[in-house]
């Protein structure tokens, strides 16, 4: 459905406007590590404003009454609806008033009903419109050709009409003139002095020409005198004559006109009339001929249902010609198109089959040739991705036993340092020290690549937030104690519980106090967590230099450091909080870093509490409370972010 | 406590290395590099625990470890350098009872080796049950009407520490630190495979478990007496 605007069907009523539901972060301006766009205010309609505005729709029966009459029917009086609202807004209903105002909505029901078909019907044909190539090409074939023989059919029928009629003209006059000369000739010879012998002399004319048969076909004779009766032949009468013809003749004239005349049935019938004097002296002689056109007719229509079933056909065959064609050339389009989604679709060996040497035979290669080179393409990434996994692993394994190894002996020389000359004694410590770094690394190099290579899963499992910060608490208390930092942990009474990898949250947790104890320079760190329905967050914050404008979105940067000219104690790796990034990420949350300078940085992890969510609001805010703005002329930004690069 | 231990790992010096350290701890230790020949050395030493190195030329480590579990209850600890789920927990699935990755601490692996070795202390005269399941502790016999179950050590360990309390619901940590013996919560992974390997043994429908409830959320808990 494209291009047609969407017409709901909701009755005329008050629909209240929906507010948008204020979302809880509003202020929270984050991306988020899915990198969808936060809802776009007014989307969302909270269920309940739905069902106010659908039951206000039927707010229009209490408008003025309009005057329809009649018996609606008690049975449709009686589900009237007790919406409290309606009852309170209008005025109280008597029975009439509910007789009509029931009788009114089944009228505007209907009608409504009906509307609505036409609209269905005709989004319906849209839509094969817009789809169907074939219909398109058809329907303008059927169109245009049909134009073009209407134009050619009406031409021809006219040429032909005019033809018929102009030959028929020509006899008629010919004949007519004939008649004129024999009657002349007759009434010359004639002696003309009393009524009886003109009449006598009219009716010969009359028979004479009338008898004469012609290329004109059958025609009727009147003969009018001015001083005798009109004579006839067949079953014409005087009246049949035209007045105007008559006058046209009165004046001397030949003279023709079309006029309907009686045909040898005695029917009314189209035909053509001439006239001509015969004499032009006192009691006159005018001669008319009428000539029926009953087989012209019958001609001329022949001719016109020929042409218009021959048009009929023609634009049929021209429709069809236009489909089957347009079919040939749509439907290998349809298969490509097929073909294309079900290649999106992940099956790679689809390829379309090749006939002839035509166009939609060079179609139909070339998709193939795209589909094997991508086929290989993706085989090669395929084949890549599988490589580096077996490379991790085999690194992995690799790496790690002669390690083990290492460690072990390191482990034994440290063990009995005791006895050892003092410098060896140091060596052995040193190389301990720098065996732990160095296996800290390696682990966090693995996991990184882990990530990298795509081949991280989740085990989400239903688990208490509340533990996995007491256990990171725990776990990173041998770090905290020398640098000087107390740990201060904010944490609710009840269960805090969320779908989560329990191991890699408090992979998140330990890295992010490892951080904070690094950067606490001996403040208190403290970490608060907090849930609700949807989500639950933990913030690490520390009181340490804090972070300036800009680094905020670098702090997850692989072996980034705020200020590299800094001694390292904890000797953290570096990679820390790329790869708690990473498992915020592969949970589907947010993790989000806050600092400014003197203030220190705060950190916050947000997670859904369903595996498989998507977070809109967290139920801590990024910003701590206790944090102040920068004044004065230097504009200092707050620099929050950015999990979502 | 001279525990004899057969280390079956082809790395010569990893080999030789356990070799001292494990000596160092008072271990008697043999040493096997062919997984083809594990199961021969596996019967004729009769180890109180074996180390096992998963990945082995010839026959792989995970049909060794199921080779041995066919035919005794030995505690078995693997040593992987894979810390993949996958990897750990078809390791726990072919009867592990317990693994350590590459590279670890010789205390950690020695720690472990005596968690699983430390079940010599004389078990209290008692007699459990849950459900249909009846337990004899000092017996070590687990019988569902009267057909006995056959379960390994730390099975068995397990399923008494859940019938000892009926009502409580034990954390995995919980379960981590009874049942294998740490005190710092690892890999409670190691929890879930074998509550599936217990179920798939005494559970009659292990999708419907009544032996051994899962509390969503917080951890696992012995079915009604």
């Amino acid at each position: 459905m494209t291009g047609l605007p969407t017409v709901r069907w909701t009755r005329r009523g008050r629909t209240s406007p929906s507010s948008p539901r204020p979302t809880q972060g509003a202020g929270d301006e984050l991306g988020d590590a899915s990198g969808r766009p936060a809802r776009p205010p007014g989307d969302f309609r909270p269920p309940a404003a739905a069902t106010t505005a659908r039951s206000n729709g039927a707010g229009w029966r209490i408008g003025p009454d309009p005057a329809v009459p009649g018996d609606p029917g008690h049975e449709v009086a009686d589900r009237e609806p007790t919406d409290p609202q309606l009852l309170t807004a209008g005025p109280p209903l008597d029975g009439d008033g509910r007789r009509r105002a029931a009788w009114d909505r089944a009228v505007r029901g209907r009608w409504s009903t009906v509307r609505r078909v036409a609209v269905e019907s005709a989004r319906w044909a849209l839509d094969r419109w817009q789809r169907s190539l074939q219909l398109r090409v058809a329907a303008t074939t059927v169109l245009i050709s049909g134009l073009v023989v209407l134009v050619v059919g009406m031409l021809s029928v006219g040429a032909i009409t005019n033809g018929v009629l102009d030959a028929k003209r020509q006899a008629a006059r010919i004949e007519a003139a004939n008649g004129v000369r024999i009657a002349q000739d007759q009434l010359t010879s004639a002696p003309r002095e009393d009524r009886l012998s003109i009449g006598r002399t009219l009716s010969a004319v009359q028979q004479s020409v009338s008898r004469r048969g012609t290329a004109a076909g059958l025609f009727s004779i009147v003969v009018i005198s001015g001083n005798a009766d009109p004579f006839v032949s067949g079953n014409a009468t005087a009246s049949d004559v035209p007045q105007e013809l008559r006058r046209e003749v009165e004046k001397g004239r030949f003279a023709e006109i079309y006029a309907p005349v009686k045909a040898a049935d005695g029917t009314s019938t189209k035909g053509l009339v001439l006239g001509a004097p015969v004499t032009q002296q006192p009691g006159s002689v005018e001669l008319y001929y009428l000539f029926p056109l009953q087989a012209e007719q019958r001609t001329l229509g022949l001719v016109r249902s020929t042409v218009l079933l021959t048009g009929i056909l023609l634009v049929a065959l021209l429709a069809g010609v236009a489909a089957l064609v347009t079919g040939q050339v749509v439907r290998p389009v349809r298969v490509a198109a097929q073909t294309a989604e079900r290649f999106a679709a992940g099956r790679l060996q689809e390829r379309m089959r090749v006939r002839g040497k035509d166009d939609l035979a060079a179609l139909a290669a070339a998709f193939n040739d795209m589909a094997d080179s991508l086929q290989r393409q993706i085989g090669k990434l395929e084949e890549m991705s599988r490589l580096q996994r077996r490379f991790t692993s085999d690194v992995s394994h690799e790496l790690r036993t002669p390690l083990t190894t290492v460690r072990m002996a390191a482990d034994l020389l440290h063990a009995s340092r005791g006895g050892f000359e003092p410098q060896v004694a140091r060596s052995a410590e040193l190389l301990q020290h720098e065996l732990d770094r160095f296996e800290s690394l390696l682990a966090d190099l693995l996991e990184i690549s882990r990530y990298d290579a795509h081949v991280a899963v989740l085990e989400p499992d239903p688990a208490d937030i509340r533990g996995l910060v007491r256990a990171a608490v725990a776990a990173t208390g041998g770090i905290a104690e020398p640098v000087g930092a107390d740990v201060r942990v904010d944490i609710p009474e009840e269960p805090v519980v969320a779908d989560v990898d329990g191991r890699r949250v408090e992979r998140i947790l330990r890295n992010l106090l490892v951080n904070a104890i690094e950067h606490s320079e001996g403040r208190p760190v403290e970490v608060c967590l907090r849930g609700d329905d949807s989500a639950v967050a933990v913030t690490v914050r520390d009181h340490g230099v804090g972070l300036r404008p800009g680094e905020a979105a670098l702090v997850f940067d692989r072996f980034w450091r705020a200020d590299p000219s800094r001694d390292r104690r904890t000797g953290g790796t570096g990679l820390g909080l790329s790869i708690s990034l990473e498992d915020a990420r592969l949970h589907g949350g947010w993790l989000h870093a806050w600092g400014r300078p003197g203030q220190g940085a705060q950190f916050r992890l947000t997670l859904p509490v369903r595996n498989g969510d998507v977070l809109v609001s967290s139920p801590l805010p990024i910003e701590p409370a206790d944090a102040t703005r920068p004044t004065g002329l230097i504009r200092r930004l707050p620099v929050a972010s950015e999990s979502s690069r | 406590m001279k525990g004899r231990v057969l280390v079956v790992d082809d790395d010569p010096a990893l080999a030789e290395m356990l070799g001292i350290v494990l000596r160092g701890e008072g271990f008697d230790p043999s040493f096997v590099a062919d997984g083809g020949r594990a199961i021969g050395c596996f019967r004729d030493i009769r180890p109180d625990v074996v180390l096992l190195d998963l990945m082995l030329p010839g026959v792989s480590g995970i049909d060794v470890c199921k080779q041995i579990r066919a035919e005794s209850g030995v505690p078995i600890i693997m040593l992987t350098a894979k810390t993949d789920t996958v990897d750990v927990v078809l390791g726990l699935e072919s009867g592990a009872d317990d693994y350590v990755v590459k590279p670890f601490k010789p205390k950690e692996l020695v720690a472990r080796m005596r968690a699983r070795l430390r079940r010599t202390d004389e078990p209290p005269a008692e007699a459990l049950s849950i459900g249909e399941v009846s337990i004899d502790v000092p017996g070590h016999s687990v019988t569902r009407d009267g057909i006995p179950i056959a379960l390994t050590p730390l099975e068995f360990d397990l399923l008494v520490a859940l019938a000892r309390k009926p009502r409580r619901v034990f954390t995995r940590e919980v379960l981590l630190e009874q049942v294998w013996g740490y005190r710092h919560a690892a890999d409670t992974r190691l929890v879930n495979v074998h509550v599936q390997r217990l179920r798939s043994k005494v559970e009659r429908d292990p999708e419907h478990p009544e032996i051994v409830l899962t509390v969503r959320g917080v951890g696992y808990k012995a079915g009604p007496p």
